[in-house]
């Protein structure tokens, strides 16, 4: 009989911690496919951010670090000028990313440097209980939106692969969605995709996941995954912003 | 006895944080002096939950409990984790729906309530902590039934308040049981 | 006073600044403290003020930094990492002389470190966090009731000297709830903010500039005594302490925040053994009660400092107390709570 739901070898056998529902665990899961389907993980260095997944260093195979809030960009930076032939990939949520790691993000792909980062957008801050984050939808109610996300008081959601499309240094920018099957098939070949860019020295790869937080959202995992595809992808399209013809 | 020690524990969602709360207010309503410290952190996801009661004549000193003078647990890892905190004479109130064993000590006051059949067969399995919380007014007398009515009013949002007259039958099973 | 209500630490901060007068809140969410934000995310509206959750706490005490100086009280809160990425707006603020309230819920390190309960930010507090010579006013409360106070308390303190006031506490006393009294009214410091904050010239007079920049080393020289100057000032006014059971004591035990608390259990189960145990309780732990121990330094055979840290306050104990009686430390790190036991424990010890 066919092993149909081996464990990559790149995730380590321990049980995760995220809730029940949570698709944080499927995008590790691809991450470590790829990195397995590329045998690179002797080579693979990855930095954890600071959130619900501040912890994921325990779940890859691997050699990882652990970076400040916001700053795993600079921190894989550090890392890939020692080792420029070594992979580096950062996995970062979108409070992490596209709030108080803003700067550290638009430079690194400013500088075009030849790392990859998994960019979880859960329009939430998971960790801390729910707070608005910058892709928090408009009028969605979060524990410090408690009357609903307002443009006037609240700005609007950042969109990341439109605003880091524009910067040069950057060479592959994806948009994918966990919300179904094939859509994480499609996350995958993206996620691979990325980490080639990478590894063909083209330059700062991206790809953002549309993610579902359960808990925080307070919705069942299946409403959760609805609520993507019916909330989300109309503010955040799927699919590729840059790189798509790249030759890896 | 001038201070009473509570500490409840059971899973996260079990309502365990409110109930402390629930039975704090009613001690400050009584006059008395009154702590809830509840555990905080990462480990709530899904994981336990517990909360330090204490209601006192005197100024509340401490609010993390080295001791306990009655311990309420609402599933097996709770017991084993503070069972020994419980004083000589002290009460270990669990719901044996959720709870498999008894207690390892002698020196003690056990009542086992299948809290969660009651709650579930009256229609609301969240009522299991306010059925144990009656057991504890019941044996203990910590707070009066007035009062622990009151705090319901003033805790529950007011789209909550149809509630109170169940969760008071709830009380009163407890207590009686 | 009005009526009893049950409330948590964290939202009594921030309701506290609220009838304060405060009404511009920035901040960025931080366990154990996000509660605060979650208060003035709801409550702000109500009243007409601004809730801002930033980007970082780097933007938030910048944020602080515009709005004190706009003539506002303003106030933000973290906890320590957070409190960390704003020691370069503190130091700014400082030197601009701006009053504002800044909240740290104390959490262990270094680093990311955990969420437990900590006293490891006090030296980060008391001696300069951020660079130059400057102090922020460093409140300490053991209470919910106190951090009310305390809170009102520092806003009048912060306007009434342009300084920074910090609120220190750790994540049980945010957390916890407890029995809290609100005035009807309180009693606000009314500065008079016309002669240096930035609310427009209206073409009536010469402008206003908030800055901590200056080139010439006499005028800064100037400056910096201007600042040590008001320091003084506040270390003659300002200093609180709660003294408990000192008068013949065997051991005074200096303690602040939740750690006074335990020590005050450990005074009675001291007692029923016969040990007179005392307790000094900086309630500012900038200024610090150094005249209080100056008072005591005589009085028990030895003292003991107990903290949820490496042992900082105890080198301002050690300079208070100035050689007079031994001074001993005990500890506890990573969110590990002294149980009384280990504090009489120790006490016995030190008595033997
Ligand atoms: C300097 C600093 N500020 C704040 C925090 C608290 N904090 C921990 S996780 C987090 C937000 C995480 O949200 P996100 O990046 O969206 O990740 P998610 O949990 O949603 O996966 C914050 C603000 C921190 N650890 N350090
Ligand atoms: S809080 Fe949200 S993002 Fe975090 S583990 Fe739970 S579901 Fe996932
Ligand atoms: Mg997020």
């Amino acid at each position: 009989m066919a092993v149909v739901f081996k464990r990559p070898h790149a995730l380590r056998d321990v049980p995760m911690h995220y809730c029940p529902g949570c698709t944080h665990g499927i995008v590790h899961r691809l991450i470590a496919e790829v990195i397995d389907e590329l045998g690179i993980e002797g080579k693979t260095i990855g930095v954890s951010p600071v959130g619900c997944t501040y912890n994921n260093y325990e779940y890859f195979n691997c050699d990882m670090q652990q970076a400040a809030h916001g700053r795993a960009p600079a921190v894989s930076t550090g890392i890939k000028r020692v080792h420029p032939d070594n992979v580096v990939f950062t996995y970062q949520g979108d409070g992490d990313l596209a709030a108080i790691g803003t700067a550290e993000i638009v430079h690194a792909a400013a500088r075009g440097e030849k790392i990859t980062t998994i960019f979880i957008n859960n329009a939430i801050y998971g960790m801390t209980s729910g707070q608005m984050a910058p892709t928090t939808l408009l009028n969605q109610v979060t524990t410090t939106t408690p009357y609903g996300r307002k443009p006037e008081l609240h700005g609007f959601p950042i969109k990341v692969c439109e605003l880091l499309s524009t910067l040069d240094g950057a060479a592959f920018i994806e948009r994918v969605s966990m919300h179904n099957i094939k859509n994480i098939l499609n996350a995958k070949k993206a996620i691979k995709k990325a980490f080639q860019v990478q590894m063909a020295n083209k330059g700062f790869s991206l790809v953002e996941v549309l993610s579902s937080c359960p808990t925080n959202w307070g919705l069942s995992p299946e409403k959760a995954l609805k609520w993507i595809e019916e909330k989300m992808i109309p503010v955040y399209p799927l699919g590729n912003f840059k790189g798509k013809d790249l030759e890896v | 006895m001038s201070q009473q020690e509570i500490i409840i524990a059971g899973f996260g969602g079990q309502g365990i944080l409110s109930a402390g709360r629930l039975l704090a207010y009613a001690g400050m309503l009584e006059g008395k002096n009154v702590s809830w410290l509840p555990s905080y952190g990462p480990e709530m996801r899904g994981g336990t939950a517990n909360c330090h009661v204490i209601i006192s004549d005197d100024p509340v000193g401490s609010p993390i409990l080295n001791s306990a003078t009655a311990l309420i647990v609402m599933n097996g890892p709770s017991l084993d984790k503070f069972e020994n905190l419980v004083v000589k004479d002290g009460l270990i109130i669990a719901d044996s729906s959720l709870v498999q064993r008894k207690p390892n000590r002698n020196d003690v006051k056990y009542s086992g309530i299948p809290a969660t059949q009651i709650a579930s067969d009256m229609g609301n399995s969240t009522y299991a902590c306010i059925i144990l919380l009656g057991k504890l007014l019941g044996s203990t007398g910590i707070v009066s039934k007035e009062n622990f009515e009151n705090a319901l009013k003033k805790v529950l949002p007011e789209k909550y308040h149809h509630m109170i007259p169940d969760e008071m039958k709830a009380l009163e099973i407890g207590m009686k049981y | 006073m009005g009526e009893k209500l049950l409330m948590k630490g964290n939202e009594v901060i921030a309701e506290a600044a609220i009838r304060a007068g405060c009404r511009h809140y920035f901040g960025y969410p931080i366990t154990p403290q996000t509660e605060i934000a979650h208060y003035f995310a709801k409550k702000m509206p109500e009243v007409g003020g601004t809730f801002i959750q930033a980007e970082s706490e780097i933007a938030a005490i910048n944020m602080v930094y515009g709005a004190a100086g706009a003539g506002a009280r303003v106030m933000t809160s973290s906890s320590s990492p957070g409190i960390s990425l704003k020691q370069e707006g503190i130091s700014y603020a400082s030197g601009a002389e701006l009053p504002a309230v800044i909240v740290n819920i104390v959490r262990c390190g270094p680093g990311l470190g955990g969420i437990l309960p900590a006293q490891c930010d006090y030296f980060q507090a008391v001696k300069g966090g951020g660079h130059g010579d400057y102090k922020m006013v460093v409140l300490a409360p053991c209470s919910v009731q106190e951090l009310y106070e305390l809170t009102v308390e520092a806003f009048n303190i912060a306007d009434k000297y342009r300084i920074l006031a910090m609120i220190m506490g750790d994540g049980i006393l945010g957390q916890m709830m407890e029995t809290v009294e609100f005035r009807d009214k309180e009693e606000i410091y009314e500065a008079d903010k016309s002669s240096w904050a930035t609310v427009g010239t209206r073409m009536e007079r010469d402008h206003n500039v908030i800055t901590s920049i200056y080139i010439d080393p006499e005028v800064l020289e100037r400056h910096n005594q201007k600042l040590q100057a008001k320091y003084r000032l506040i270390e003659e006014n300002e200093v609180r302490c709660e003294v408990y059971n000192c008068e013949d004591a065997d051991v005074i035990v200096a303690a602040f925040g939740t750690v006074a608390r335990i020590v005050k259990n450990v005074i009675k189960m001291a007692a029923k053994e016969g040990i007179k145990v005392g307790l000094i309780r900086p309630i500012t732990l900038w200024p610090f009660p150094v005249k209080v121990f100056e008072k005591y330094a005589e009085v028990p055979k030895a003292f003991l400092s107990v903290e949820l840290n490496a042992g900082q306050m105890v080198e301002d104990v050690r300079l208070s107390v100035n050689g007079k009686r031994p001074v001993y430390f005990h500890g506890r790190m990573g969110g590990m709570i002294p149980t009384q036991q280990e504090i009489l424990d120790k006490i016995k010890e030190i008595l033997k």
